[in-house]
């Protein structure tokens, strides 16, 4: 143990002297032993951010330090809990604390109390290596926990156990007198390691049709949703929490609303995973720091996140792991480095910024883990651009490094267009790589589909710049038709509502049919036309309008057939007045 | 406790004083200052190390020199709260200044406050009425919610404000209801009709005021709104009160905090506003809520100004960011004459829905307000096309929609500035003017709820 004591402090900035750190050590500040981080070393002193508010500290009160980085604890309990940007679980801090978060609160990430059933996978005089399962433990109803060996770890089991074990207690030995035990230790900066990085081939389906049919995310990927405020962007990133089908979800609330993750925490554990059939807070681990709790910890709060993820990645599981929003963690940055007196880069922030974001997405990846198994990290990264303007420093940063831009238009979001993600800006660069999925998966006319549907689209840009100048009637009767059917793309197929029981979550055999039947519909459309219809018989086809339906319908396999059935027989009677 | 005068002022720059060779002084603690004809005033330490200290002063640095002395009295700025607070008026450093006695009785408390629990809070779920149509069907306020007012220079946000004081009730009418009015930056003219209007119609009694001038100092007007949400969560956290804070003009605070920024020699983020805005601003904004297990709550209406009607100026640009909405005043309602001049086309309620409905406040609520938005919008669209090629040219269906948009303004939008609509009001004004629309237009309405409510096509055919 090293002690030194303070020399300066500045907000969440302290600066001590007569200690021995290294970059990125944990050390305890003041009398009250306020938990910090290593982020600069000046000659003879040390420049210290921390975790909580400084208020009252004085030069002269000592800082200690053991020499080791921030970790976060490792081990079965993780799920269904909430914690702050380190890992505290808020659950505890409101037993210790009450209902406001008191700084210097000392608490273990996972509970000490429970003893888990541990049912041992290896035997006595297996060799085992880092990363390998030795076991495993019913975590909650949809995720069983499987025990790792510590990456670095080696040496043949001497001793294995079976039974029911706190996290503390020791579950097996091995040969060289390494105790292992359902928990360890990792550091929050430093990457886990595996074996190799595998191509992303298998799409992380998020029940949300535009996304999953034409900007598709993969399992292992990155993404990010800019978009101003007030354009959905953390409804999004809830629809994805809710019925992304990963096996384990981190949902880091970097810097937002207090209310926002309260929401998020009483609902999950009420709403049911449409895959698993089982509440979604069962595959769940929340890490709230909200914009008003230390900024410090903010900082940390998404590596936090994504080592946890990492961790769960390892055993084998998808993982996608939600920050919202990484803007407020570049902001988080830019006041800790502007506290420390840092030469700024664009707009205050550090000029570190570029290559922070690249290390933290790099994070994201489908592996091979150390034990052989397949397991991936999705990062899905909120933005919030100042002014709703993506040419600000974290937005281009950010889209230099994501392969999937999902841009949210304040625009569509007036219109009541939700999800209120602009299909022409935003973009996939995984539609290639995932296609042979989708084609195996929901037949070979996937991208054909989704072709007319994009090209529909991309015409009816253009046409309405010119109808914007003369009128519709203007238009040749087949282009006319063509912006009805845009509008049909639009309003029944990529709108959805995300408040919807039904509606909020679309499998890809629903997705697809949709879309079949409004491109069905566009076909008969054509055929009248060549017959000799006029665009108004066509657009005043009421049953069309009844497609909406099949969004808000369980059984909508069987709706299909009837809306069908209804225009079918409609454009008969269509036929018929025309006599063609 | 040593409480030794320093005559060690090495420097004055701005707001800012530089002290040097003190003993170990505390980061935040509180400052006295006394200058040489005797005066004292207020600072606050901003970065201490054992070298220099640096302090803020609350008041404005006149007659500060090298030769003033300086006093650190070891603890940070608190407010000594108690229910005898209400009724009373305060200046923005929370002195008395109605001109009666000192609150004497009360624990004090630390201004700063701490961040509640997110584990420890309740989704906000209670409707408010504010009496005031596009804000109780468009932008339903919930209690424990934060919706701020975005106007503009020369809009009448301080009259609306005035309003909702005086009108907001909760449905249960035996639970309390409390303002905590806080000032920022505004008047001595403004001041006058606030307190004046406050004390004609009564609502004195149930407020607090906090008021800092245009004429004080800078750095007091980052005091003044903690100095209010201390207040407020006192009443509402133990004395069981559901308190309404109003926080105006946020313009100001912000441009208090840009001086005081520059003053420091920070480095500074957009427009010259400090990187660490969204920060504090968060610290105040987010207290605001319910928490689990106690009866009160704080609700939040910050109001700001939006420099040149830019709503994309960081200042409502990071308060929309935080806030759970926002209700934007418009130049051009104001101007056709319609007050209050909500536009309900740019504003929103991130609460509403859960607020809204059967039980809260009429099953129909949710699809009136989208009915409304959607027609109203439509309506609104096509006046830039009238603008062009003239009514005449139109539909018959659209000019019904535009005629349909004029009477939305003249009636649902406009009201009296003493015109309390409760909330069956509201909805019925809608239908009634729903029925300048056929029912089969009225596409976001369900067939069962125009059942019960519509009143019927009474235009042309």
């Amino acid at each position: 143990m090293q002690k030194g004591k303070i020399y300066r402090i500045s907000g969440p900035v302290v600066v001590a002297e007569g200690i021995k750190a290294n970059m990125y050590d944990v050390v305890f500040v003041g009398n009250e032993e306020l938990m910090g981080e290593v982020t600069q070393i000046k000659g003879d002193k040390v420049i210290i951010q921390v975790y909580e508010d400084t208020t009252g500290l004085k030069p002269g009160e000592p800082v200690i330090t053991y020499n080791e980085p921030l970790m976060v604890e490792l081990g079965p309990g993780i799920l269904k809990s909430i914690y702050d940007g380190i890992q505290r679980p808020l659950s505890v801090l409101q037993e210790m604390q009450g209902d406001f978060i008191k700084r210097g609160a000392k608490v273990n990430a996972l509970p000490r109390d429970i003893k888990w059933d541990f049912k041992p996978l290896v035997k006595v005089g297996d060799y085992v290596k880092g990363g390998d399962i030795i076991g495993e433990v019913k975590e909650t109803e949809t995720i069983t926990h499987r025990i790792l060996v510590p990456p670095g770890v080696e040496g043949k089991i001497k001793e294995i156990k079976k039974g029911k074990f706190t996290v503390e207690e020791v579950i097996g030995v091995l040969d060289n007198g390494y105790e292992l035990k359902l928990m360890h230790k990792w550091p929050i900066r430093k990457p886990r390691p595996y074996i190799k990085k595998l191509p992303p081939e298998v799409p992380l389906l998020t029940g949300m049709r535009i996304l999953d049919a034409l900007f598709p995310l993969a399992k292992g990927g990155t993404a990010a949703i800019p978009g101003p405020f007030g354009s959905g962007k953390t409804v999004t990133q809830q629809s994805l929490a809710k019925y992304s089908d990963a096996q384990v979800i981190v949902y880091v609330g970097c810097g937002e609303r207090g209310n926002e993750m309260t929401e998020v925490l009483v609902e999950f554990p009420e709403l049911i995973d449409p895959n698993t059939s089982k509440p979604l807070m069962e595959r769940t681990v929340l890490i709230a720091n909200t914009s008003n709790m230390p900024v410090a910890a903010r900082e940390a709060s998404v590596y936090t996140g994504i080592t946890i993820a990492e961790y769960y990645r390892d055993q084998g599981y998808d993982v996608a792991l939600m920050a919202d929003s990484t803007s407020r963690w570049a902001e988080a940055m830019r006041e800790i480095s502007s506290r420390l007196e840092e030469m700024p880069g664009e707009e205050g922030y550090p000029a570190r910024l570029a290559s922070k974001l690249a290390e933290f997405y790099e994070r994201a990846g489908r592996v091979v883990t150390l034990s052989d198994e397949i397991g991936s990290v999705t990062v899905i990264g909120a933005v919030s651009p100042p002014g709703g303007d993506f040419s600000e420093p974290v937005t281009q940063n950010t889209l230099r490094i994501v392969k999937v831009f999902w841009a949210l238009d304040a625009k569509l979001a007036s219109r009541k267009h939700f999800p209120a993600i602009n299909w022409l800006q935003s973009y996939s660069l995984y539609k290639e790589t995932l296609l042979d999925w989708f084609k195996e998966q929901a037949g070979e006319n996937w991208d054909d589909l989704i072709n007319k549907a994009m090209t529909l689209l991309q015409e009816e840009e253009k046409l309405q710049e010119i109808v914007q100048l003369v009128g519709s009637d203007a238009l040749p009767e087949s282009e006319q038709v063509k912006l009805e059917i845009a509008k049909m793309v639009r309003e029944f197929f990529l709108q959805q509502n995300a408040f919807d029981e039904v509606d909020a979550y679309s499998s890809v055999d629903k997705t697809k049919k949709l879309l079949e039947i409004i491109l069905w519909f566009n076909e008969q459309a054509e055929n009248l036309l060549k017959k000799g219809a006029r665009a108004k018989d066509i657009i005043s086809i009421k049953s069309k309008n009844k497609i909406i339906e099949i969004r808000y319908d369980k059984d909508y396999a069987k709706k299909i057939k009837e809306v069908k059935e209804a225009i079918e027989e409609e454009i008969k009677e269509v036929e018929k007045k025309l006599n063609i | 406790m040593s409480f030794k005068e320093y005559k060690t002022i090495r420097g004055i720059e701005g707001p800012l004083i530089f002290v040097e060779k003190t003993h170990a002084v505390s980061y935040g603690e509180l400052v006295k200052i006394r200058l040489e004809n005797g005066e004292v005033k207020l600072g606050q330490v901003l970065d201490t190390s054992k070298d220099l200290v640096v302090v803020q002063s609350f008041e404005d640095t006149t007659g500060i020199s090298l030769q003033s002395s300086v006093r650190f009295l070891g603890d940070t700025f608190k407010v000594r709260v108690s229910d005898e607070m209400l009724g009373r008026i305060f200046n923005g450093r929370g002195e008395v200044i109605d001109g009666g006695l000192d609150i004497v009785r009360g624990e004090k408390v630390d201004i700063l406050g701490s961040a509640i629990n997110p584990y420890s809070r309740t989704p906000p779920a209670d409707f408010i009425q504010t009496g005031i149509s596009t804000i109780d069907v468009m932008h339903t306020l919930v209690r424990g919610q934060k919706l701020p007012i975005f106007s503009g220079s020369g809009l009448p946000h301080n009259d609306l404000a005035l309003q909702i004081a005086r009108q907001a009730k909760v449905k249960r009418q035996e639970e309390s209801f409390a303002v905590v009015f806080a000032a920022m930056g505004i008047t001595h003219e403004e001041a006058h009709k606030f307190i004046k209007e406050f004390e004609r119609t009564g609502a004195l009694e149930r407020a607090v005021i906090f008021l800092n001038l245009a004429s004080d100092p800078a750095s007091e007007r980052l005091i003044t709104p903690r100095l209010a949400l201390t207040t407020a969560e006192y009443l509402a956290y133990e004395k069981e009160m559901h308190v309404l804070v109003i926080l105006t003009d946020m313009t100001n605070y912000a441009e208090s905090l840009r001086e005081i920024g520059a003053a420091r020699q920070e480095i500074p983020g957009r427009r010259g506003y400090p990187g660490y805005m969204y920060t504090d601003f968060a610290t105040i904004y987010e207290r605001a809520g319910m928490i689990k297990g106690k009866k009160g709550s704080v609700t939040q209406m910050p109001i700001l100004t939006m420099p040149g009607d830019d709503i994309t100026h960081p200042i409502p640009d990071l308060t929309g960011y935080i806030t759970e909405g926002q209700i934007v005043l418009g130049r051009e309602l104001h101007r056709k004459g319609i007050y209050p001049p909500i536009d309900v086309l740019r504003g929103l309620s991130r609460l509403m829905n859960n607020g809204i409905g059967k039980g809260k406040t009429r099953e129909d609520h949710k699809e009136v307000y989208e009915q409304l938005y959607t027609a109203y919008a439509e309506g609104n669209d096509l006046r830039g096309l009238v603008a062009i090629v003239g009514r005449e040219a139109l539909s018959q269906r659209d000019r019904r929609f535009l005629d349909f948009a004029e009477a939305f303004e003249n009636k649902f939008v406009k009201q009296g500035l003493y015109d309390d609509r409760n909330i069956e009001e509201s909805l019925e004004l809608a239908w009634e003017l729903f029925s300048m629309i056929p029912e089969h237009e009225l596409v976001k309405l369900k067939p069962e709820t125009k059942k019960k409510y519509y009143k019927g096509f009474k235009g042309e055919e």
